[in-house]
């Protein structure tokens, strides 16, 4: 019992960084734009996808794509967003949720024509396989491997935004945008680049998360209701509400199918409304 | 306030509602699915085009209604109307009792909160396989027909039936726009905050509207069981609740008659092309939404009308 209960938060723990790291930049450019992007989750299969050609059909290693995956989103995303989505800031909320919506079929579409709509796996390298195993308890190393990888960039972004002059822009963007354009910060090019490190890091979770969930297009779809879940449960633009949001529900999902498989997904979205009703604004959102 | 008589151009339309049983009765089946989905999208329309909520999980009650009514002729009588009736109460009384926690929210928790009430429902149903049948959905009834016009396999008196209850729906909705109370939500949508300052109870005015809603959505996901005798999942999807945003919008929200263009033109269209491809529907349904919101933001009824007034 004991075991299976330090399993189900360690394997919920991995569950919840890979959320993380899906869901962050949505959090801090919702925060900064109030733009509804739902088409985040397409970052991340931009990302799934590059990992698994380069390393399907080239032969990369699979640790040399991560960058390459963090990469791909991220130029896909500015692309995007210098083209397309900065004409819809000033926009309602439900003409942004359903341009990017649309944005998200095509994106389906597109990658059912490329890579067809089989489920896909990659090959990982042989340390990231099999488990450890301390006392009664074992823990799979890819998990292992999730977490740390998780953690460290955590740790980066809380750096990164709280220690740099880039950090102190955002921070500020977040708070109150008009104030921050009036001190002469250049809102413009910070969400810029803010867009780009979400995107990325979306496109970094996905190549991450087609080892444990696999891959294949309505992956766009299939996890834009987690994400949305950790962004909306942890409050617009805190890095640390998504952090715990996301293990907070990571570690509820893994418990859920574990100890009340009947209940399906329903125990996650009952959380998820009484959250919302007891605070709209998120955990740790301030407005 | 607008004219609220019908236009000779609105009498032409529901006369052409009438055109499927001569020049395609072999689309009648079709036809029926059209009037169900434009019904589905009037009830949208009514709390998104004039009261201003936006909701992601209005299948809740398009599903609510559907198994009521399936649950109604399987184990007790199979007369669609009363069956109809009963279906219209229970997903009213859903649509009320969700009402007073939706009406007090906006933005995004408002979005994240109906489309959480939606997968909720949805879930539940799958779990509950005793009573709706779970993934497999519901079946082994038989709706024989409406007021002694058989349910045949042309569809005709399918698609009359459909047709009636849209029509008479619709007659109710428009009513019901062109009411004080109507213009009270379109107030309300305007400016929420300033309604209450010339006596407007605002959240009773919103509860209501949703609850209206929720009994229309719920009276379609009954035409749909009866004419199809057989209940899915899918009645409750959140792949639903996106469609009919996706038809409301493309046809133009907050028009009364954007709804019913909007499943015309999404029905039709889906069933050509997802003949060819179904995956690829996808891409045409994306790129038709993005060149929605960029250049018609009023749909397409907003774009004619905007075409129209140009040369003055």
């Amino acid at each position: 019992m004991l075991s299976s209960l330090a399993g189900v938060l360690f394997d919920g723990f991995a569950y919840g960084m890979l959320l993380f790291l899906l869901s962050v930049g949505l959090s801090v450019t919702l925060g900064m734009m109030n733009f509804v992007n739902l088409a985040h989750c397409s970052f991340a299969m931009v990302g799934a996808y590059a990992t698994f050609s380069l390393v399907g059909r080239h032969g990369w290693p699979f640790l040399a794509t991560l960058p390459m995956a963090f990469i791909a989103a991220a130029v896909i995303s500015v692309i995007l967003e210098r083209t397309l989505y900065r004409r819809l800031y000033r926009a309602s909320d439900l003409d942004q949720c359903l341009f990017t919506i649309g944005i998200v079929f095509i994106s389906i579409a597109v990658y059912a024509w490329f890579y067809t709509t089989e489920q896909q796996s990659v090959q990982v390298p042989d340390w990231l396989k099999g488990a450890q195993h301390v006392g009664a308890m074992s823990f799979a190393n890819y998990r292992i491997f999730l977490v740390v990888i998780g953690l460290a960039i955590t740790a980066a972004l809380v750096l990164l935004v709280e220690r740099t002059r880039f950090g102190a822009q955002v921070r500020a963007a977040v708070d109150n945008q008009r104030m921050a354009r009036g001190l002469g910060i250049d809102v413009d090019r910070a969400f810029m680049f803010t867009f780009a490190l979400g995107g990325g890091l979306a496109g970094l979770g996905g190549a991450l998360s087609i080892q444990m969930v696999g891959l294949d297009p309505t992956f766009a779809l299939a996890y834009l209701v987690y994400v949305l879940i950790v962004v909306a449960v942890g409050g617009l633009g805190s890095i640390g509400g998504s952090f715990a949001a996301a293990v907070v529900l990571g570690i509820s999902d893994m418990a859920g199918k574990y100890y009340f498989p009947w209940l399906g997904a329903f125990l996650i979205y009952l959380v998820m409304v009484a959250l919302l009703m007891w605070r709209p604004q998120g955990l740790f959102g301030k407005r | 306030m607008e004219n609220a008589r019908f236009r000779p151009l609105e009498y032409v339309f529901w006369a052409c509602t009438l055109l499927p049983f001569l020049v395609t009765p072999s689309y009648l089946s079709l036809a029926s699915q059209v009037a169900v989905t434009a019904l589905f999208a009037l009830s949208l329309d009514l709390i998104l085009g004039y009261a201003g909520i936006v909701s992601l999980g209005h299948a809740a009650f398009f599903g609510m209604g559907a198994y009521t009514a399936g649950l109604i002729a399987k184990h007790y009588w199979t007369e669609p109307l009363s069956g109809l009736l009963v279906a219209a109460v229970s997903a009213g009384v859903l649509g009320y009792l969700l009402s007073h926690i939706v009406v007090r929210f906006r933005h995004l928790a408002l979005i994240m909160l109906t489309m959480g009430f939606g997968l909720l429902l949805a879930e539940a149903a799958n779990s509950a396989s005793a009573l709706t049948g779970g993934a497999d959905g519901l079946q082994g009834f038989h709706v024989p027909g409406v007021l002694g016009f058989k349910f045949d396999m042309f569809g005709r008196a399918a698609y009359a039936y459909a047709l009636a209850v849209l029509f008479l729906c619709f007659l109710v909705a428009r009513r019901i726009i062109h009411s004080p109370f109507g213009l009270a939500l379109r107030g309300i949508r305007e400016n929420a905050t300033r309604m209450p300052a010339i006596g407007a109870p605002t959240l009773a005015h919103l509860r209501k509207a949703y609850t209206i809603a929720a009994v229309i959505a719920g009276i379609a996901g009954a035409v749909l069981t009866h004419t199809t005798s057989t209940v899915s999942l899918e009645t409750l999807s959140f792949g639903r609740s996106a469609d009919v945003l996706v038809i409301l919008i493309l046809g133009g929200a907050g028009r009364l008659y954007g709804g019913i263009i909007g499943a015309i033109i999404y029905m039709v269209a889906r069933d050509q092309f997802s003949g060819v491809n179904p995956q690829y529907w996808y891409f045409w349904i994306g790129l038709l939404l993005v060149a929605v919101v960029m250049f018609l933001p009023n749909g397409i009824l907003g774009g004619l009308r905007a075409l129209r007034k140009k040369p003055q």
